[in-house]
């Protein structure tokens, strides 16, 4: 244990081959970094385009078809699904940290575990969500 | 002793304020699907009347400004992690706080129309 530790280089310095494959981020921390790159897609540029589309939709029956076409494109359809993929991680994840606040799940293999569920429910919602629009 | 309490100490006031408009969000998110549901299949007219109820419109409203909310909190958390130079992050700042104000104007126009 000793000697394992006094061969370790120290300092050791971030580079970019150090944090792409060297630091591995754990499970909650995945969890995390996605619930704030979800937040901020949410926020630029899916609000605005959730936006537009209700705009659309309500105005006209025209608009209504229109954004009903607007649908059958390719890729808008990929765009939806990051879309519903950010909205699903970000709700599940936000889920995680209201009980995290709530000091429920805070102790290591609890945190891992919902860290997972977080991450596969959100992939499964969209699968779920992007099958019925597909 | 007397602690010195330093700062605009609004700190517990958006972490709460983020939290509460999380939960309020999830509500209306079950509220909506359910809605949707309810409704199949949407067609215009069945769409445009949904929004022209005051139980789906000022739910809708209130959504809307918590997403605006909480969306500052976010951002501002994000912007004082990354952003160092203090002109550049308030600068920021200032384009993130008029844009929500902008996507909530929006959504006030399209419910009200």
């Amino acid at each position: 244990m000793a000697s394992a530790s006094a061969k370790k280089i120290r300092p050791k310095y971030l580079s970019l081959p150090a944090i792409l494959f060297q630091i591995r981020l754990p499970v909650p921390g995945w969890v995390s970094i996605l619930h704030r790159v979800s937040g901020a897609l949410l926020v630029i540029p899916f609000t605005a385009w959730a936006l537009y589309m209700l705009d659309m939709s309500l105005r006209s029956e025209e608009g209504f078809q229109s954004i009903a076409r607007y649908f059958e494109l390719p890729l808008v359809k990929l765009g939806m699904i990051v879309f519903v993929w950010a909205y699903c991680h970000h709700f599940c994840a936000g889920i995680r940290y209201l009980f995290l606040d709530l000091d429920k799940g805070i102790e290591l293999r609890p945190a891992r575990i919902t860290s997972w569920i977080v991450i596969v429910a959100g992939l499964a919602l969209t699968a779920v969500l992007g099958a019925l629009l597909w | 002793m007397k602690r010195l309490v330093v700062g605009a100490h609004y700190g517990l006031r958006d972490w709460l304020a983020q939290r509460i408009t999380a939960a309020l969000m999830v509500v209306y998110t079950l509220f909506a699907i359910g809605v949707v549901l309810k409704h199949q299949p949407i067609t215009h007219a069945v769409w445009q009347d949904l929004f022209s109820r005051g139980w789906m419109r000022v739910p809708t409203l209130l959504f809307a400004v918590c997403l605006a909310w909480h969306a500052w909190v976010g951002v501002r958390d994000i912007l004082m992690d990354y952003i160092k130079p203090d002109g550049l992050r308030l600068t920021l700042q200032v384009l993130f706080v008029l844009l929500l104000a902008a996507y909530l104007g929006w959504a006030i126009q399209i419910l009200w129309r």
